[in-house]
């Protein structure tokens, strides 16, 4: 019955290139009328650019698509929206020094003899929020609500626009459960009046909550797209992070299992917490381990080693180091007591685009001893010329601007800024996102020389099959809450992914 | 051709050619031009005119480089903080024959008061998170009514000799004594900046603040201290600015001083939007700047109209650095390659 | 009950930097009756002066607000008022040209200054502050450039339309020497009113208006919203330009001349104006009627300050700074004081 769905829109053969990647390649979607799908993938899988592409906020080189039978092309958010494709981003975007009101109706007002109607205006928008169940007032600035009421608003605002393709990136991240309720009643609701709606989460449950049709991409590519009822959920897991279940046996001998074990706790995380990002935690980490962090994009991973090293300052809890209780005020406490972090968006957080890799490599430990005491140029550039080497970064000379390397050799660089301070413990979130594969293998086997050395590491990675080699035990993380640990004896991809996906369902 | 391109992108390759375009112009009007002479025992000549009276401007230059490195934003109440130390050094000598107070513990409460202004300023920029601009605009408010203030509103004079020296010549020294503390304030200012880890520190919380953060600098740390040293640098400059007419006017010392110390950073090839930075270029900017103007009075252009002048430079230069502008003519290459091709095709 | 609950919201965050703006204005004018009532400062002409000698600022103002919602700002207004003033002059006595002509060429001119101004920062995207720097230079080179010596204008029409006294018959007050008067405004202040009535609702009731807002709320936002942000920003710096000029003719219709140095910082005057008057230079906020009174604040320091008699006019740049401190501090608490209400609101 749903197959004789009229189809909405399909998008085809979508290729795209950013400088130096590939993220859509044969990249595909098809949307019928009245149904809820599902853009599933992993970090880097192409998701959001596939919707970038299609609402025009990107530009795609190959491929085409097909609207109503028509092939179209958007150039501009405009133009998708009057060919009746509305988007829900995922960071709000909206105006925050504008009412509720004008959030809604912005671009298209009621107007009274040529002036804006504001009264039909405040009045229709309280009747859009009702209708929602939002107990907000429409004449109230947005800036006076919480994101989630904020994220409601902007799916009030895509909802009155009445479109046939409704575009829903990840809206879900901030909503409470009574809200996210609320938006699938909307969503059943327009189902039924017959328009396509993009559903991307992260949330496993909330798809099976909604969705009829589940579209897998991985690195760019299509990988299928199944019918919910026809994907259990954690084969859907599978499907996401690429692996097979007959393949897992080879995987698991690869593993590293000579991994020394000490009784010497270096890091001990009592009840830390951070207001909104992650519930409160406790975490051991011994000398010489290397803890895995697992859950999808969202779980709290990125969360709970950030309020460890404080580069996002906790608000409550206790944190000892070697035994010693230490308050983070800023990150270069947690620097002077051992620790150090390669953060997760190496963009906005690792590079200094500009500098050179020689400054960008010194900057810690320059920061660690202080405005004063100066590296001498010799030092500097030995230092820099040793992790060049062992990290085998290709740069054309030590004095490249770091913008002007790869992905991968920016985080070898990054990496080395980090080795140089010879920490005792050693936060690698993503090290190896967005680079090739030589590379990733390159940087495990360091991780776990490093481990061997005595160093102790928190390995994060959207890859389970690449911490299984690498880590000696495992967190899961779920919904912003460490929900349990793997030991080294239960570590496999199934286990790993039941756990990440929530039981067996 | 790689040499070429390699020499272009030499950071201060196109501040130096637009100085060198200055003055070779200037050679070819007059070319009495560079000549350097010694009367009375002091130096004499076009060139030392320029370098003596782009001074002031080299030692803002200085502390302006910084502000914009750090925060990305400009300090404009430079030109009030010179009034207001000026006035205060000036009202402490006194009008007397004899100073009321030596000479030297009045230039510095002079430039204490300059530093205090600049802290002000840093706290606001750094601490409240006030833009540079609005927190700046309070002080260029307020800073020459404070200076009108202390003097009581009439031009103060100081009458003994000595305080000649500072804004004219040091006995039996031939330089001009400005030229003198310029140098002095950029080679320290260099071996500071390079000597210590404050350059890269800078440029660090200048082009990313968060990653700066994470790898432990404190920004707001340094940015505050960037504004207290361009306050230093506006006390500096008002000083010899107040020495060389031996009196202070709280109106016109330092009046729009604040502009050309923009223009200069801007003309020294640095970007606005702060990050990686070079003080040489400044300095360049500044002498540049300076001998525009030198080369247009020489042509009858009178001071009022300057401006205009100067304006259509920084156009242009913005223009050229604008990366939109860039865009635009590569986009336009883009075609003109492609028609071409399809040409070659056809 | 209703009533309360509707003024607690409409007070809550930017409505009480506007609130606290108006009642400083009345405290002011309050105190000064208090002060000097005895020397008729409470008289109707003493407070229609504040818009006599303020019409060109409150002008300015507006025009500046519009440019500070978008998050820009426009640094050569006063610049652009002394160079109106000077072709004004120039036309009518040095080319004997008829006023209206030389008005209407006078306000073509800041058209044509806020086109390029807005072109530059909208399409090129180069940083408003040095765009306009250079708009500062260029419009101040350009007006010695016409001519260095001061022109007073004598043209008869301009004349009557700077002298033509509009009497407000119906109030009768007595000055000193007990004679009875009718209080008067000139042309200036009728035009600056017009304006801010203009653009109040410009701002409050048409598209552009609240685009022009939405673009100085999140840009990107208004972009992804299907707002053409460089259409609007564009928009805005012309009507800047064309409001300048406006400013620079009724400036002119008070001082009747133009010479170089003529309305020089002026265009600070407008930006401290419009931020007593609530607005943000971070871009988002701002209302016309604010920056009205942020610029009679400006006013009526002045008048007390002469009614004072001892106290010299740089006082009043002194307390106007004090002002401007004292509304960028609190303007920079509230904005913390959301932001942690707002982290308290996402935690639930």
């Amino acid at each position: 019955m749903s197959d004789e769905k009229k189809t909405v829109l399909s998008m085809r053969h979508i290729n795209k290139t950013f400088p130096g990647v590939k993220a859509l390649s044969d990249a595909q979607l098809t949307l019928r009328e009245g149904e809820i799908h599902a853009l599933m993938g992993e970090n880097g899988a192409g998701k959001s650019t596939l919707i970038k592409v299609l609402t025009g906020v990107e530009e795609f080189e190959t491929g085409e698509i097909i609207m109503d039978g028509k092939s179209i092309i958007n150039t501009s958010p405009q133009e998708a929206g009057n060919n009746g494709i509305s988007t829900v981003y995922q960071e709000v975007n909206l105006c925050p020094n504008l009412t509720v009101a004008e959030n809604i109706f912005i671009g298209r007002e009621p107007m009274k003899m040529g002036r804006i109607d504001w009264k039909t205006m405040n009045t229709q928008a309280q009747k859009i929020l009702d209708n929602l169940e939002l107990e907000i007032d429409a004449t109230q600035e947005l800036e006076n609500y919480s994101v989630a009421i904020q994220q409601m608003v902007a799916i009030a605002r895509a909802v009155d626009i009445q479109s046939k393709v409704l575009i829903l990136d990840e809206p879900t991240s901030s909503l409470d459960e009574g809200e996210v309720e609320k938006l699938f009643k909307v969503m059943n609701m327009l189902k039924k009046r017959g328009t396509a709606i993009v559903f991307v989460t992260h949330f496993l449950e909330q798809v099976y909550a909604v969705c009829d049709r589940i579209t897998v991409l991985r690195n760019g590519h299509f990988v299928g797209e199944y019918k919910t009822e026809e994907l259990p959920r954690f084969k859907l897991v599978a499907t996401m992070m690429g692996k097979e279940f007959d393949d897992l046996a080879d995987i698991k001998g690869s593993g590293t299992s000579s991994k020394k074990q000490s009784d010497e706790v270096v890091i001990e995380a009592k009840g830390l917490y951070h207001k909104g990002t992650i519930k409160p935690f406790d975490i051991k980490i011994h000398k010489g381990e290397v803890v895995g962090l697992s859950g999808l994009l969202g779980s709290g991973r990125s969360e709970l080693v950030r309020a460890i090293y404080g580069a996002d300052k906790p608000d409550g809890g206790e944190l000892y180091v070697k035994g010693e209780k230490l308050d983070v005020k800023a990150p270069i406490d947690a620097m002077h007591k051992g620790m150090a972090y390669c953060p997760e968006d190496r963009k906005v957080e690792g590079i200094i685009a500009d500098l050179s890799v020689r400054e960008n490599m010194i900057l810690a430990l320059q920061a660690k001893r202080g405005m004063f005491k100066l590296m001498s140029r010799k030092e500097q550039e030995e230092l820099t010329d040793k992790y060049i080497k062992m990290l085998q970064v290709k740069t054309a000379s030590r004095e490249t601007p770091i913008k002007s390397l790869s992905g991968g050799n920016q985080q070898k660089v990054i990496l080395g800024r980090w080795l140089m301070t010879e920490p005792d413990f050693l936060i690698l979130d993503e090290p190896t996102r967005g680079i090739d594969v030589g590379t990733k293998t390159e940087i495990q086997k360091l991780v776990v020389k490093l481990a061997n050395e005595g160093m102790s590491v928190v390995f994060i990675s959207s890859e389970v099959e690449e911490m299984l080699r690498t880590v000696t035990h495992m967190g899961i993380l779920r919904d912003g809450e460490k929900v349990g640990e793997l030991e080294e004896s239960e570590l496999s991809q199934e286990n790993v992914m039941k756990a990440i996906a929530g039981g067996d369902k | 051709m790689d040499k070429l391109k390699k020499m272009t992108s030499y950071r201060l390759f196109w501040p130096i050619v637009c100085l060198a375009l200055v003055l070779l112009f200037n050679l070819i009007k007059s070319p009495s031009f560079f000549e350097i002479s010694i009367k009375n025992g002091v130096l004499y000549g076009y060139l030392v005119d320029i370098f003596n009276r782009s001074s002031e401007l080299i030692i803002l230059a200085v502390g302006m480089t910084l502000c914009v490195a750090s925060s990305a934003g400009t300090d404009i109440s430079v030109g009030a903080i010179m009034a207001l130390s000026g006035a205060v050094s000036v009202y402490l000598l006194g009008s007397g024959e004899t100073y009321a107070i030596p000479w030297i513990a009045a230039i510095l409460i002079g430039l204490v008061v300059s530093v205090l202004c600049g802290m002000w300023n840093g706290f606001l920029v750094a601490n409240m998170k006030i833009q540079p601009m609005v927190a700046t605009l309070i002080l260029f408010t307020a800073g020459r009514g404070m200076a009108q203030l202390i003097t009581g509103g009439n031009n103060l004079y100081v009458k003994v000799d000595s305080f000649k020296y500072l804004g004219g010549f040091l006995p039996h020294i031939p330089v001009p004594t400005p030229i003198l503390v310029a140098i002095i304030v950029v080679i320290l200012a260099t071996l500071f900046l390079n000597k210590t880890a404050t350059k890269l520190y800078i440029e660090s919380v200048g082009i990313n603040p968060r990653a700066s953060r994470l790898f432990g600098l404190n920004s707001t740390k340094i940015i505050f201290i960037t504004y207290a040293a361009c306050g230093l640098c506006a006390g500096i400059a008002g000083m010899i600015a107040t020495s060389r007419i031996t009196s202070i006017d709280a109106n016109n010392v330092g009046n729009l001083m604040e502009l050309d110390a923009i223009l200069a950073v801007a003309l020294g090839g640095n970007s606005l939007a702060g990050g990686k930075f070079s003080v040489a270029g400044s300095v360049i900017g500044a002498i540049t700047i300076q001998a525009l103007s030198t080369t247009l009075y020489a042509m009858k252009v009178t001071g009022d109209q300057l401006p205009l002048y100067k304006a259509i430079v920084v156009i242009i230069i913005v223009t050229l650095q604008s990366p939109e502008f860039k865009k635009y003519l590569n986009r336009i290459k883009a075609k003109r390659a492609a028609k071409t091709a399809g040409e070659k095709v056809a | 009950m209703a009533m309360v609950e509707k003024i607690k919201n409409k007070l809550r965050g930017n409505g009480f930097l506007l609130a606290v703006t108006i009642v400083l204005f009345f405290v002011l004018y309050i105190a000064g009756a208090i002060l000097y009532g005895d020397r008729n400062f409470t008289s109707p002409q003493v407070f229609l002066n504040l818009f006599i000698s303020n019409a060109g600022l409150i002008i300015a103002a507006v025009g500046m607000t519009f440019v500070l919602i978008t998050g820009g700002i426009d640094i050569s207004i006063g610049s652009v008022i002394g160079v109106v003033c000077m072709m004004l002059a120039w036309m009518m006595e040095v080319k004997h040209m008829s006023a209206v002509v030389a008005i209407i060429l006078v306000l073509v001119f800041g058209v044509i200054f806020g086109l390029v101004q807005g072109f530059l920062v909208a399409y090129l995207k180069i940083q408003p502050f040095i765009v306009t720097l250079g708009g500062m230079f260029f419009a101040r080179g350009l007006t010695a450039l016409i001519s260095s010596d001061m022109i007073s204008i004598e043209n008869p029409t301009f004349l009557s339309l700077a002298n033509y006294r509009i009497y407000f018959g119906f109030i009768t007050y007595y000055n000193n020497r007990g004679v009875a008067m009718h209080p008067y405004i000139y042309l200036s202040v009728v035009i600056a009113l017009l304006v801010v009535a203009i653009s109040f609702v410009i701002l409050r009731y048409t598209k552009f208006g609240r685009a022009v807002f939405a673009v100085g709320g999140n840009e990107q936002s208004a972009l992804l919203m299907g707002l053409n942000p460089k259409v609007t920003k564009l928009k805005v710096y012309v009507l800047n330009g064309f409001l300048a000029s406006l400013a620079g003719f009724a400036f002119c219709l008070n001082s009747c001349g133009g010479f170089v140095e003529q309305a020089r910082g002026f265009e600070m005057d407008a930006i401290a104006a419009a931020v007593i008057g609530g607005t943000l230079l971070t871009g988002g906020v701002g209302t016309v009627v604010g920056s009205l009174f942020g610029s009679l604040i400006k006013g009526i320091i002045e008048t007390i300050i002469t009614f004072q008699g001892t106290l010299s006019s740089w006082w009043t740049r002194i307390v106007i700074a004090l002002l401007l401190c004292f509304f960028v501090i609190l303007q920079s608490v509230f904005k913390s004081i959301r932001e942690k209400r707002l982290a308290q609101g996402n935690e639930k």
